[in-house]
């Protein structure tokens, strides 16, 4: 049980890269803090600053207000589970979980007895003393996992653990994380690219983008809630539907089309409307007419991919909606659907800046 | 399950044909040669031959000079493989370690390999040379009494720092490029359990680098065995006394100095045992303690 504090977390590399532009997050005990975001946004570096892997620019990172930047790895009493496993191939599986324990000098019996219960715990018993070669990728993953846990050490590392798994046993790991973390509370960080991981695992989710937290918070209110254009877009799948628009004091225009509903917006800025797909629905008086261009039929439903007739575009392409349907909704091909929303749960976003306009 | 059946033709035979050519020439047909010549007795001028069985081995390996040179090869192969995988794997380290002007390093460390035994022998000369000779210069400066004509312990010493500065180049590369296939994660890894670098060193990226390592001492030894022929015939040519005599060596010193072709194949036939023998050694025992 253990709490983490960044302050002020900057990296940047020799080159002059800047990796991680300031992060200020605080973690606490047994929380499950995922961390999302585009490949390239800092998201790993930011963790590998956790774990000690990377050095500290500036700032201050403190796991139970002791402060961390020049501990060594090993002393942080942080575990990691590495994308690719990691794990050690000249030595068994026992010999894989075991290294790090024995290495700290614990007594043998401690050390076969932590190495045991947590087979158990992972279903790994029947491995112990086979190779990591000898294994498939869910198999090593759990030894990787295995690794980290018998260390029961204050923090939980894990680097986009199941990126090199194929979907189905995707699903199955990320519950049995999920299960694992609840059962043993210990804090946990999480990286990764995939918005279903993140919104699944998390406790609170940080999305960062360009080396800073784009907005913190609980999947649920990232989803419902997002505080920038960038937020919006990431979080949500299928991804929210953007229109380009502008606001004449009365109605939210764009091209053709005019809506109503809002009001308080700065007049003769370039906007961004944002609707989620499942917040559309039928509506022969709606506002959106959308030419239907491809039907996704996912079998509990349909998602709906079109143009809006006469929108505003950005470029040469008609403004691209997708429409979350029931399973019995199949329009025809090249169709019109008159599509009607919301105002209250629609999102306006500044244009420039991303910034969300309530 | 139908069998893929190929047409019988002589294409394939082409093709294998010249490394056949260049076994049955250069490895089979000199190894009859001296299989058969070590059961014969000649006169210096090839003008006559005897057969005597098996009197050749008997006067080789009981005769006190290759006992000698058997002796001095273990010790010379010994040391030359232990030293110059040592240096290599310490040198590989340290230059995997160096961010700021890796490749300056890495191309000055590799340059000798591309030197010939013979030549690296040539420039031992040069350096030993009593009179103009810098290391003998200062090898006697620092107090050492140095003198490889004479003294054979120092005759050896030249030898064998000559054998393992040329071969160090060669096991730097292949160990540089193991280190470098080590990946970098369970490197990462082995730094979140166990703190000292010492440690993780032995048991983590030194068992990576076994097969490497595997590889390098058999090559060793074979160049310890076979290559430094280049550098001995240059530098103290079996002196003083034939203490720096390698079984290589000496199989050369007596046919083509001796004149005893007979007593010279029955060595080399002996030669080729121990090679064989050693070799099986290091495969069915080592190789098995290898991971790869």
């Amino acid at each position: 049980m253990s709490k983490v504090q960044l302050t002020n977390v900057k990296k940047t590399y020799p080159n002059g890269a800047v990796a991680v532009r300031g992060v200020d997050m605080e973690i606490q005990s047994g929380e499950f803090i995922v961390f999302v975001g585009p490949s390239g946004c800092g998201k790993s570096t930011l963790l590998r600053m956790v774990a000690g892997l990377e050095s500290i620019t500036d700032g201050q990172i403190m796991i139970d207000d002791q402060l961390m930047n020049d501990i060594s790895p090993a002393d942080r009493d942080v575990a990691m589970v590495f994308q690719n496993y990691a794990l050690y191939p000249h030595m068994t599986v026992r010999g894989n979980m075991s290294y790090g324990l024995k290495n700290r000098g614990m007594p043998k019996e401690e050390i076969n007895q932590r190495v045991s219960d947590a087979a158990k715990m992972l279903r790994i018993g029947d491995f112990l003393d086979r190779q990591p070669n000898e294994l498939s990728g869910g198999q090593r993953q759990r030894v990787a996992m295995g690794r980290a846990i018998v260390r029961e050490p204050k923090v939980f590392l894990f680097d986009e653990p199941l990126s090199n798994l194929d979907a189905k046993l995707r699903v199955q790991m990320r519950i049995e994380i999920k299960r694992l973390q609840r059962r043993m509370n210990v804090t946990s960080i999480y990286v990764t690219h995939d918005q279903t991981e993140a919104m699944t695992l998390a406790d609170r989710l940080a999305v960062i983008n360009d080396g800073k937290i784009e907005q913190m918070g609980t999947p649920i209110d990232l989803y419902n809630d997002p505080a920038t254009l960038f937020v919006a877009s990431f979080i949500g799948s299928p991804q929210v539907n953007l229109l380009p628009a502008t606001f004449d004091g009365q109605h939210l225009i764009s091209g053709d089309v005019k809506l109503t509903g809002f009001t308080d917006l700065p007049v003769s800025t370039d906007l961004v409307l944002g609707i989620r797909p499942d917040e559309l629905h039928l509506d022969d008086g709606g506002q959106f007419p959308m030419r239907v261009d491809i039907v996704e039929q996912h079998g509990s439903d349909n998602l709906i991919y079109g143009g809006i007739l006469g929108a505003m575009n950005e470029g040469e392409e008609e403004t691209e909606f997708c429409f979350k349907a029931g399973q019995d909704m199949l329009p025809d091909l090249e169709s019109t659907l008159m599509l009607g929303f919301n105002a209250e749960r629609a999102m306006v976003f500044s244009k420039d800046s991303g910034e969300r306009l309530r | 399950m139908k069998r893929v059946q190929f047409e019988r033709s002589s294409i394939p035979f082409l093709f294998v044909a010249p490394q056949i050519i260049i076994i049955l020439v250069f490895f089979i047909w000199p190894a009859a040669q001296a299989i058969y010549q070590s059961f014969l007795l000649e006169d210096a001028w090839g003008l006559s031959s005897q057969f005597v069985w098996f009197r050749n081995y008997k006067d080789t390996i009981f005769s006190e000079s290759w006992l000698q040179a058997a002796g001095f090869t273990i010790v010379f192969s010994t040391l030359v493989t232990f030293l110059s995988l040592a240096l290599a794997l310490l040198l590989a380290v340290k230059a995997n370690e160096v961010i700021r002007g890796a490749s300056t390093y890495k191309t000055t460390l590799m340059w000798a390999y591309a030197i010939a035994p013979p030549v690296a022998g040539l420039m031992g000369n040069l350096m030993f040379h009593p009179l103009i000779g810098d290391l003998y210069k200062f090898l006697n400066a620092i107090g050492w009494d140095f003198n490889h004509k004479l003294d054979s312990f120092d005759a050896g010493f030249v030898v064998v720092l000559i054998s393992v500065w040329k071969q160090v180049s060669v096991n730097f590369i292949f160990f540089l490029s193991g280190l470098q296939g080590i990946p970098k994660s369970v490197l990462e890894a082995s730094m979140m359990d166990c703190k000292s670098s010492f440690r993780r060193f032995w048991t983590i990226t030194f068992p990576l680098l076994a097969p490497t390592t595997f590889f390098l001492m058999v090559i060793n030894i074979t160049y310890a065995f076979f290559e430094t022929f280049g550098i001995i015939d240059t530098t103290t040519r079996g002196a003083p006394g034939g203490a720096t005599n390698t079984l290589v060596y000496k199989v050369f010193q007596d046919g083509f100095r001796g004149a005893d072709l007979g007593g010279s194949s029955a060595q080399s036939v002996v030669l080729m045992l121990m090679v064989l023998a050693l070799t099986i050694v290091q495969f069915r025992f080592i190789e098995r303690k290898v991971h790869y």
